[in-house]
């Protein structure tokens, strides 16, 4: 794209054998961002983060980094850091000189070095553990020494590979956020790798939703869950109902999709969207509305009801049609059995072509 | 649970469960090893008698004889170099096995173990058919017109060594396998995107973890080859001789079972200070760990 991005990845292929891991992907990374590449496993998206470390070599396709080309150079020449899942810190040596260890390589001054590992054990908020093995240390704190250790070097972009799942639930929220923090104190470029869409959402300025080694997705955690573009990531994002069915009229900017089972789903039409398509539409559990059963509108019985304390998730089961609905509670949890009105309004459904592309 | 719930039948458990363990033990080691002590303080009268009067005689030949020290030390420096050339010999090997991305990894670790399958005593003899004057190398580098009469290099102390060497080996390449194979790869892949080139990132990660392993490996070898006889007896000439041979002379052949005794001890004290100073400093679960690999 432009020279100001800071990552530029161009038709990126890698295959092994038959295998195809990361397909002709192309992705610009603008300086200081915190992009995330979100998928299920095998969707090439670690993969693509050990290109850009040159941990693996494309089979095709160029990799940019600092408007230079890296792709073709050896590893310890790239000034990338990385942080691995398993923390990967040298369990024979000292925290200093685990966070000393890239500045060692990098011939900077003894005097330089001492100074650089106090503010970067500073930055991680672990002043003072200079002299500890690693193995002293708790998962969390080695997760730090970890990011220390690759941001201290100063390099063109910080590459994280599923640095949080090895943390249990609470560690994992708390190290969410101090990531962040940090990443934006030190203005850092970062890609960071996830199959956790919690996560991707919390801490991204750019989500790319990736699957069997293809780009599904680019776009702000609000783009992404909102209005997602594909069948793939309407349903890995979130919870969503699929629900096939066919247009069977068209006016005044809404289309009427007639369901399985006779029922009718008023969604706001899209501009291509033309008369007796097929489509799939897509209604997220929080867009279902439920009420009481003599509100009017659709009726439906509630199948199981699951509390989760400020919310509750329930599946209703709508003339043969299963839905699920998350609502917060406000006055009452509805309980199985119950029977409920449902609504949905028309610019909560989106409407998929049967490519399972949205339509627009 | 309160202590004195614990039946007797209980507490009896444990050891009945080590008894057969400890008995052997008692009975193949603890007992020959006392009775060898007692031995080497009676007194040797001559060849197959020995007098039951405690004496400090023995002890003091070994101490103040240099016929024994200079082969207590040449046993020193022979298993020394033979332990430092396996080193040298299996360290490359075990850590291509290691870091091999081949399919069929176990059939390189199957070629380790197959020599173990032929008898350790034909395998020795076998140099003879190499080294001897009439062995492989020289006939083929006399036919060759490239030497004009055999080398001497069967019945030396350099076949002695290779022939340890090559019983040796194995071992060593196991220890240090199995201390490279649990490297954790990403350490490799971390200090290179440091900064390292490949072997700048063996020098700091590979090398240093698997230490443990080498020195494990090495101390079998030393201890194994300190404690060779066979060896030494078929592919060395009498100078070639080894601690081992020095006591098997001196009990087969002059039957001299208190000096035997003393000298046995002797070698059993020096191996066993070895272990216990690379137990302080390393584990010896180290080396069972490489055995168990």
């Amino acid at each position: 794209m432009t020279a100001a991005a800071a990552v530029d990845l161009r038709n990126v292929t890698l295959a092994y054998g038959e295998f195809v891991a990361v397909k002709d992907v192309s992705l610009s990374i603008r300086k200081g961002e915190f992009v995330t590449l979100l998928g299920p496993s095998g969707c090439g998206k670690t993969t693509i983060l050990r290109s850009i470390a040159g941990l693996v070599q494309p089979t095709g396709g160029e990799i940019d980094v600092a408007g230079r080309r890296i792709d073709n150079i050896p590893i310890h020449k790239r000034n990338i850091g990385l942080v691995f899942q398993n923390y990967a810190l040298f369990p024979h040596k000292t925290i200093f000189d685990n966070i000393a260890f890239g500045l060692k390589y990098r011939d900077v001054e003894k005097s330089q070095i001492s100074a650089k590992v106090t503010r970067a054990l500073e930055m991680v908020r672990l002043p003072g553990v200079e002299k500890k093995l690693p193995s002293e240390m708790s998962g969390g704190q080695q997760q730090r020494i970890a990011l220390a250790r690759a941001i201290v070097i100063e390099p063109d972009v910080l590459l994280l590979d599923e640095p949080l799942s090895a943390l249990d639930a609470n560690l994992r929220e708390e190290m969410r956020t101090e990531l962040k923090i940090i990443q934006r104190e030190v203005g850092i470029t970062t890609i960071f790798v996830t199959h956790d869409q919690d996560e991707a959402l919390a801490m991204s300025d750019r989500i790319v939703v990736m699957n069997k080694g293809l780009i599904e997705q680019v776009g702000t955690p609000e783009e992404v869950y909102r209005r997602p573009e594909s069948r793939f990531v309407a349903s890995f994002l979130g919870q969503s109902n699929l629900l096939p069915g066919r247009v069977t009229g068209v006016a005044e900017g809404l289309a009427t999709v007639r369901l399985d089972k006779g029922h009718d789903l008023v969604a706001a039409a899209p501009a291509s969207l033309k008369n007796d398509a097929a489509v799939t539409a897509i209604v997220r559990a929080q867009k279902v509305v439920l009420g009481p059963p003599d509100r009017g509108g659709p009726k439906g019985r509630i199948i199981s009801t699951s509390y989760l304390g400020g919310s509750a998730a329930y599946f209703v089961d709508m003339g043969g049609i299963t839905l699920q609905s998350i609502a917060t509670i406000d006055d009452r949890v509805w309980r199985e059995g119950e029977d409920v009105s449902i609504t949905i309004a028309p610019a909560d459904v989106l409407l998929l072509d049967e490519g399972g592309h949205r339509l627009k | 649970m309160n202590a004195s719930i614990l039946s007797a039948a209980d507490r009896r458990r444990p050891w009945l469960l080590l008894a057969p363990s400890l008995i052997t033990l008692f009975v193949l080691m603890i007992l020959p090893i006392g009775i060898m002590t007692i031995f080497s303080f009676y007194e040797f009268v001559t060849a197959g008698v020995e007098k039951e009067v405690f004496t400090t005689q023995n002890w003091r030949d070994f101490l103040t004889d240099p016929f024994y020290h200079m082969f207590l030390w040449k046993t020193i420096r022979v298993s020394a170099i033979t332990a430092i050339l396996c080193a040298l010999l299996g360290y490359p090997a075990a850590y291509c096995i290691a870091m091999t991305t081949y399919r069929h990894k176990w059939v390189l670790l199957l070629l380790l173990i197959v020599p173990f399958w032929i008898s350790f005593t034909i395998r020795t003899f076998s140099w003879i058919h190499i080294l001897g004057e009439q062995g492989a190398i020289n006939v083929t580098l006399l036919k060759l017109g490239l030497i004009s009469e055999p080398l001497p290099m069967l019945y030396t102390e350099g076949a002695v060594i290779m022939g340890m060497i090559h019983f040796l080996l194995p071992y060593m390449i196991l220890n240090v396998y199995v201390a490279i194979e649990g490297i954790d790869r990403n350490l490799i892949s971390a200090a290179r995107t440091l900064g390292c080139t490949a072997g700048q990132a063996f020098y700091e990660v590979v090398l240093p973890l698997s230490l443990p392993g080498l020195m494990a490996g090495l101390l079998l070898c030393f201890v194994l080859a300190a404690g060779s006889y066979v060896t030494p007896q078929i592919l060395g000439s009498t100078r070639d001789a080894l601690f081992g041979n020095i006591i098997f002379d001196t009990i087969m052949g002059e039957l001299n079972w208190p000096m035997g005794s003393t000298l046995s001890l002797v070698l059993l004290i020096l191996l066993g200070a070895v272990a216990a100073v690379y137990s302080r400093y390393m584990g010896l679960s180290r080396v069972f760990k490489g055995l168990g690999g």
